[in-house]
């Protein structure tokens, strides 16, 4: 509860510094139509930062940020919403799994700038320690962790994955490309296998996802 | 990360045009490569370009029976695709062994195609790669080099090329349309895509500068069985040590196609031609010339036992 008392300055600077500077690339980011184009000749690009507005969880945020922040340090640095973890920061771990517009991606792996207009979620957007959501509550009862430091991107990818299976999207390990496609053990492992568990929890992640599977 | 500015693209060609007129210019998409060497400092664009707005994200059909597909299309919704499943297996089975889940939800057609090698040495910056930066010399040479190329190398480089995707695109005899600076277009088949390893091995592909890939066109369907043998250090999640495209027409005929051994998708008609004599036949055309490394002499016996495997699979 500290911790919530203690970003709020935090994220009002942000929203101070994202009024008061005007960059060349507002418009481009804020619109699906880009206006940053000169009529003739090449045009003005020497801007290194833009506005942009992310929503997130619901909840819009206008930030003016260097083009080079990732959506996984937006949400950690600048939105201070630190349930998303950085791991490797090369795509290889999956601790930085959220979900943009219904699909779960790695935030290390995109720029901020690029979201503008996407609905993204993250862990905290799926319940809070005392009204946890399905998944998170799973995962508990589960006791599917160790650290916990994996367990934003676990559990964010396992909501994308049983979202993958549910709309047909085949996966390596699946029969037969018409047939039907079932949330097997053999199927949640290989969908999951983008997430590394360092403390190897593994097997109760794994009964994590399926109680939930069952229920859906 | 060195600092650029970001644009978002309007239309292709106004893409095109401003990349090739725009030192330092480079196309974004799904990011997952460029991004990844661009932390390292590999890349070091000083203007992005976001495609993702160019409306190039859908799968049509061609009035030869074909199938279009947009430059932008990801690679879970090519994999996904029932026309692809049904019509092309070996392609939505490539793909599928591709990377994780998150990273294929991002990943698109056109990049996917220009993702970058994996070769240990290119992406340590302490190290000489003539790659990275030309002239410097290889350090996968004595080096490091399980992984690498077999087949096709040259002195000055031997890098594979990573991607599962673009094998089964050469099996299915791809073609990959692009739009230039000046507004025109053109179409390159994918065996000529990829430009063989000589004393520049930084250029890998026949694009222009500025060229935008806009689609990649299929032929009409082959028919007959597809596979895809992708075989790694572990069961998911790794790229390819060797991986087999197949394609078996039922009467003993078909196509191969090999990844993982070569800079390029690794093909040949001669070798197709000898599919009715086993696997034996087709592996001592297709490697004809194989110059492996100490490290990777392996891929040849791994190549032709994966073939093998396949064919006494689909006798079955
Ligand atoms: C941990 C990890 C594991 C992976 N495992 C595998 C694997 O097993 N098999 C596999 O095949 N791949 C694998 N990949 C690679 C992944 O498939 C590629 O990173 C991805 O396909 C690249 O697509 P993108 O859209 O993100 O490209 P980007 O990173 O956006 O771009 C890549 C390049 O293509 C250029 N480009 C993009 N679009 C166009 C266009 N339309 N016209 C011209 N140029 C363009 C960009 O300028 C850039 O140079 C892995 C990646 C990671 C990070
Ligand atoms: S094999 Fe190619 S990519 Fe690897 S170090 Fe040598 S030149 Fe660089
Ligand atoms: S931090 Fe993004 S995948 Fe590891
Ligand atoms: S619980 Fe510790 S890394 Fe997964």
């Amino acid at each position: 509860m500290n911790s919530e008392d203690s970003i709020k300055p935090s994220r009002r600077d942000v929203m101070v510094v994202g009024a008061a500077s005007s960059a060349l690339l507002v418009n481009a980011c804020q619109s699906a139509t880009p206006t940053t184009y000169a009529e003739e000749g090449p045009p003005v690009v020497n801007e290194t930062t833009s506005t942009v507005t992310l929503e997130v969880n619901g909840t819009p945020h206008r930030l003016t940020i260097d083009n080079r922040v990732t959506l996984l340090d937006a949400l950690r640095e600048h939105l201070r919403l630190t349930g998303t973890k950085k791991g490797c920061d090369h795509g290889q771990c999956g601790a930085c799994t959220v979900i943009v517009n219904g699909r779960r991606i790695n935030s290390c792996l995109s720029l901020a700038v690029m979201h503008a207009g996407d609905e993204i979620k993250t862990v905290e957007g799926f319940g809070t320690p005392d009204a946890p959501g399905p998944m998170q509550a799973a995962f508990i009862r589960e006791d599917a962790y160790q650290c916990g430091y994996c367990t934003p991107g676990q559990i964010c990818a396992a909501i994308g994955v049983l979202e993958e299976i549910r709309a047909g999207v085949p996966s390596h390990v699946t029969p037969s490309l018409t047939g039907p496609v079932e949330a097997s053990p053999e199927e949640i492992r290989e969908r999951m296998s983008g997430n590394i568990c360092r403390c190897g929890a593994y097997s109760n992640i794994l009964s994590a996802i399926q109680s939930v599977s069952g229920a859906v | 990360m060195q600092s650029f500015s970001y644009l978002l693209a309007r239309t292709p060609q106004e893409a095109a045009a401003l990349a090739a007129a725009t030192p330092g210019a480079k196309f974004i998409a799904g990011g997952t490569n460029l991004l990844d060497l661009m932390k390292l400092e590999i890349e070091t664009p000083s203007v992005l370009i976001d495609i993702n707005g160019l409306d190039l994200d859908t799968i049509t059909s061609t009035p030869e029976g074909g199938l279009r597909i947009g430059a932008l299309v990801l690679n879970t919704d090519l994999a996904a695709n029932p026309t692809v499943r049904s019509d092309y297996a070996v392609l939505s089975r490539a793909l599928l062994a591709g990377a994780s889940g998150q990273l294929r939800n991002m990943a698109t057609t056109a990049g996917n195609l220009l993702q970058r090698t994996r070769c240990p040495y290119f992406y340590d910056t302490n190290m000489a790669c003539n790659k990275r930066s030309a002239g410097s010399g290889c350090s996968a040479q004595d080096g490091v080099s399980r992984q690498l190329a077999v087949v096709g190398a040259s002195p000055a480089c031997i890098a594979t090329h990573p991607s599962d995707m673009a094998v089964a695109m050469q099996l299915l005899d791809a073609e990959i349309h692009t739009v230039l600076q000046d507004g025109s277009e053109r179409v390159i088949p994918i065996e000529d895509f990829y430009t063989d390893p000589a004393a520049n091995p930084g250029i890998e592909t026949v694009l222009q500068p500025g060229e935008l890939i806009t689609a990649v066109h299929l032929p009409a369907p082959l028919g007959g069985r597809h596979y895809y043998q992708k075989v790694r250090d572990r069961a998911s999640y790794a790229f390819a040590l060797v991986s087999v495209a197949l394609v078996l027409d039922g009467k003993g005929g078909g196509r191969v196609a090999l990844g993982g051994v070569a800079h390029k998708p690794w093909r040949s008609r001669e070798a197709d031609a000898l599919l009715p004599s086993g696997a034996g036949a087709v592996m001592s055309r297709l490697l004809a010339g194989a110059q492996p490394t100490h490290e990777n002499e392996f891929k040849i016996l791994l190549a032709e036992r994966t073939l093998a495997g396949l064919l006494s699979a689909s006798a079955e």
